[in-house]
């Protein structure tokens, strides 16, 4: 592979992943992502759709930016396990021999994508949070490490194709357009069943408590200015809309209102979300030990002399009860468009 | 029933700070530790061991350094400790990485390999399935909980999204674990007293069977462009507004910051 | 001379602070609140080969020595003193003296199962008017054939209420003074054995500190530990090992005390700045750092002369004195700097310092270690 003649490979290929015949909006994400890479390099779009008795999920594909949907319906696709998954993009690959493979960094996409790269010899660059075209027509990948606090730039030179898994939800979906048109071509595999040494006895939903608050990507949290358990219900409210969590200060869990293992501080947890607003706190060092290396800071108190102000990023002086209603609102509305 | 449990030494990077002043990483004085979803696999291998009487091999690839995390191995109750290190290693991306270990694997007896899922330095997780791709071996990845019927047989509680599936899987096999799916058990005190005095096997490029090309910055299809940290805080804004307009403002940053 | 530590010691270290840091400091604050003994604890450390440190394997040990054990006990006690107070008393005061002083048979019989943790150890030598003066013993010993008969009762005793095996001093002869003082291997479960009230304490609330009552209590013969007549100086080299874990004990709430002052005066903001620059502060925390170090040295001493079998009982005397005296000023001074919240329990320091007190009152006062460090440099 290491004298491969590059101009071969050509396209950006999206692996699209759907669980139970949905497609998931990471996938989207990566489509709308794709769109942009193939415009800079003057390439296409490629889907690569598996999956058994699909019905119209190659156009929406299309109209989320794909010009080809390569689609591969199979009862060995019916649910993901990763030799069959592996086997059909791998004879993808190796046949439409695209320069760059875009796969979700899901529980499946990082199964699936070093099982690819091994398989076919090329460099993978996981959980990439942002993509873009060098000057030399390359892919920059760049990517969090050390726990987020270093960030790394990282190319794929003499190998093709050039693939990476990216984040959910840190790229933009594109505008859903169902008037675009493209092409849908179904592929067959030869299967190796051989190999198929994994079988899924079962597959269980279930709710996941994120009752830990440490590993929440955003908190909304309370503090004596909330108030009262029909407060904490207003936060609650807000948080569904950004699929936030709830905390709370130490006022706020001794009062009752919120249990202990949601309380943020000294005598609770230590937090560091990419998004804490703190609603309604005033920020006692005890609180602040626990909150301030969070990524964003979003306060509101309608003290502006709190310390919760010298941490906070972003500072609004002003009556939580008022604020956090409208917020919620417009918020929801927002939800709701997408 | 013989497993081999593959480890790797880390820095702690909760305790890794940004110098305020440059915004550069602070590495000095960091603590090593061993990778905590390594540790969760190795406590899934020595719970095989106390039931089933498994022999459990430890390997780790790293600096002569790592030798620690596998005198730790030795002290939690693992019967063999490898350590791989050669200067033709360094500079591995994780494809690299994997041609390595596997290499070393290849000359090993395992009915069971167990990698962490991720290493917290690169949190890549990939270098157990690539592991599992070159011994052509099924993978099952996410592992929260394990169980073994006796015979071949591994059933296994992979974590998801949504919630978990059950799959099974029969020996020979590469399962990755997860560190939130079990608690490791602490070194005992006898443990620690004796590792000092049990053997580390050191093997280089020697011991393992793989074309040099595959080895190292060589062998690794993927580069550091570059590196960079994100930068010291800047100090925050307050706005003393109508509400109306702080919902605005609130809302534009959450844009920018693509939570919305 | 090599002050650092080896490799084993580092492994140990990490071990014995993660455990203490995950398993024991969430427990702190509660123990001491309902003066509960943490048995859960109790049963980890067991697990682990905590009770029975400087043991060797043949007796159920962990095989390690007195610089390990009183690793542990630091590091225990800078998380919760009532943990590395439980975990010194069974080493020191009952598992050592019969590792010391007991046959082949007694051995064999008790070390494995305290080692192991399934028993917890005690030891008696404290009486309502034997203190510091602990010759003047009133707890009787009489030979009846194949067994002693004891009458008597022990007080403070550190375990009491959740051990199995105790460490009993008693008069076989009251004409010989502190030559007619003999040491038994006694069993909860002898008859006329008893465990008595339960003092409620100042500090290391959840040590479970009682009496014992001994009325008319049978212990067979061979459960005389050493010989006739040699129980008060067995009592005596017991205390000198003791010693050490207390001294290891003071440490520890000394350290623990310093790193809450530590994390408090960076965060705690008056007059526009962290108290931590001020330089009164900074002042006052390097005096103490210096003096926490300086009993470090003096604990890793006395325990590498007693691994060593040199002769360590003045070393364990300064050891204790000094670290006890230094985990008291600590402990006060962090409940200053603590302010207001020092002095609530929503800190750990009003703890400290509660536990601290201790340290300087037993297993001989700080007056006794005075007494053995005077003793030893003018004979």
């Amino acid at each position: 592979m290491n004298n491969m003649d590059k101009s071969q490979y050509k396209n950006v290929f999206v692996f699209i992943e759907q669980r139970e015949g949905v497609i998931q909006n990471v996938a989207l994400e990566l489509l709308g992502k794709a769109r942009e890479l193939a415009n800079a390099l003057n390439e296409k779009v490629y889907a690569i759709l598996l999956g058994h008795n699909l019905t119209t999920q190659a156009q929406e594909c299309i109209a989320y930016g794909a010009d080809t949907v390569l689609r591969v319906d199979s009862p060995e696709l019916q649910t993901y396990t990763t030799e069959p998954y592996a086997q059909a993009v791998y004879q993808i690959i190796t046949t439409y021999k695209p320069s760059i493979v875009l796969i979700g960094a899901t529980t499946i996409g990082r199964d699936l994508g070093p099982r690819l790269s091994a398989r076919i010899e090329t460099g993978l660059t996981a959980d990439c949070t942002g993509l873009e075209i060098s000057e030399e027509k390359e892919l920059l990948m760049t990517r969090p490490a050390f726990g987020g606090n270093l960030m790394a730039t990282i190319v794929c030179k003499e190998h093709r194709p050039q693939m990476s898994t990216v984040r959910p939800g840190v790229m933009r979906m594109g505008h859903r357009d169902t008037n675009r048109q493209g092409n849908i071509e179904d592929v067959t595999i030869n299967f190796d069943k051989s190999k198929f040494k994994v079988r899924v006895v079962k597959t269980v939903k279930e709710k996941k408590d994120m009752i830990d608050i440490t590993e929440a990507n955003i908190l909304v949290s309370g503090g004596r200015g909330v108030g009262n358990a029909e407060g904490f219900d207003m936060l609650r409210a807000m948080a569904k809309t950004i699929n936030a969590e709830v905390s709370a200060s130490r006022a706020m869990v001794d009062a009752g209102v919120l249990a202990h293992e949601r309380q943020v501080g000294q005598t609770g947890k230590t937090v560091r979300p990419d998004v804490y607003f703190a609603m309604g706190i005033s920020g006692a060092i005890q609180h602040l030990a626990g909150m301030e290396e969070s990524e964003y800071i979003i306060a509101v108190n309608k003290d502006k002399y709190a310390p919760i102000f010298n941490v906070a990023d972003l500072g609004i002086v002003g009556d939580v009860r008022k604020i956090v209603p409208l917020l919620t609102e417009k918020l929801a509305a927002i939800k709701h468009q997408k | 029933m013989k497993i081999v449990v593959c480890i790797k030494q880390v820095p702690d990077t909760t305790e890794i700070k940004l110098d305020p002043v440059t915004g550069t990483l602070i590495r000095d004085g960091v603590p090593s530790i061993m990778n905590p979803d390594d540790k969760g696999g190795l406590e899934f291998a020595l719970q095989l061991k106390d039931k089933y009487g498994a022999h459990v091999t430890v390997i780790t690839m790293g600096p002569p350094q790592a030798e620690a995390i596998l005198r730790e191995a030795y002290a939690m109750g693992v019967d063999r400790a490898i350590l791989l290190s050669d200067r033709k290693f360094a500079g591995a991306d994780t494809l690299a990485t994997s041609n390595t270990i596997a290499g070393a694997l290849r000359s090993l007896e395992y009915d069971l390999i167990i990698t962490g899922r991720q290493a917290i330095d690169g949190d890549t997780a990939q270098v157990g399935p690539q592991i599992a791709e070159h011994l052509d071996l099924p993978q099952v990845t996410y592992v929260e909980d394990l169980s073994f019927d006796g015979n071949k047989t591994f059933s296994v509680k992979k974590s998801t999204e949504e919630g978990y599936q059950i799959v099974e899987v029969e020996a020979p096999c590469v399962l990755t674990a997860l560190a939130s799916g079990v608690k490791p058990r602490y070194m005992s005190v006898r443990g620690i007293v004796e590792a000092y005095n049990k053997e580390i096997e050191n093997w280089n490029f020697s011991n393992i069977s793989v074309d040099e090309k595959k080895l190292g910055l060589n062998g690794s299809p993927t580069r550091v462009f570059k590196s960079f940290t994100k930068g010291v805080k800047a100090a925050g804004q307050v706005y003393e507004v109508e509400p109306n307009e702080a919902v605005d403002i609130i809302i534009n940053k959450l844009k920018e910051k693509f939570i919305i | 001379m090599d002050f650092s530590l080896s490799k084993q010691q580092e492994l140990f270290l990490q071990m014995i602070r993660e455990f203490a840091e995950k398993e024991v400091k969430p427990l702190a604050a509660e123990v001491d609140e309902s003066e509960r003994f943490p048995m859960e604890t109790v049963e980890k450390m067991a697990k682990l080969g905590i009770m029975g440190i400087p043991f060797p394997t043949e007796l159920g040990g962990a095989g390690g020595n007195n610089q390990l054990y009183t690793m542990a006990v630091e590091e225990l006690s800078r998380a919760c003193a009532t943990t590395g107070v439980i975990v010194s008393a069974h080493t020191s005061l009952c598992c050592a003296p019969i590792m010391e002083h007991g046959t082949n048979e007694q051995r064999a019989k008790y070390l494995p199962k305290l080692c192991s943790g399934e028993w917890i150890g005690a030891f008696g030598l404290t009486e309502p008017n034997a203190g510091t003066d602990a010759s003047a013993q009133q707890t009787m010993a009489v030979k009846e054939g194949d067994h002693y008969v004891l009458n008597g009762t022990k007080i403070f005793i550190t375990n009491a209420a959740y051990a199995h095996v105790y460490i009993i001093m008693a008069m076989t002869d009251k004409s010989k003074g502190t030559k007619g003082i003999s040491a038994f291997i006694v069993e909860r479960d002898f008859p006329g054995f008893s465990i008595g009230k339960k003092e409620k304490k100042m500090g290391i609330r959840g040590s479970a500190t009682c009496e014992l009552i001994m009325e008319n209590c049978i212990v067979p013969a061979e459960n005389l530990l050493g010989q006739e007549g040699k129980g008060f100086s067995i009592a005596m080299k017991t205390l000198d090992g003791g010693r050490i874990g207390i001294a290891s004990q003071a440490l520890g709430i000394a350290q623990g005390a310093m790193d809450e002052t530590v994390k408090y005066v960076k965060e705690r903001k008056q007059f526009g700045k962290a108290i931590g620059q001020f330089q009164n502060t900074q002042f006052q925390l390097a005096d103490l750092q210096t003096k926490i170090e300086a009993a470090r040295l003096l604990v890793r001493k006395a325990a590498y002369k007693k691994d060593m079998k040199l002769p360590y009982s003045a070393d364990a005397a300064m050891a204790k004195l000094f670290a006890a005296e230094t985990a008291m000023e600590m402990t006060t001074k962090a409940v200053q700097f603590h302010g207001g919240y020092g002095y609530t329990r929503e800190y750990p320091v009003e703890r400290m310092m509660r536990d601290a007190k201790i340290t300087e009152i037993y297993e001989g006062t700080s007056e006794v270690q005075r007494m053995v460090i005077a003793a030893n440099l003018l004979k």
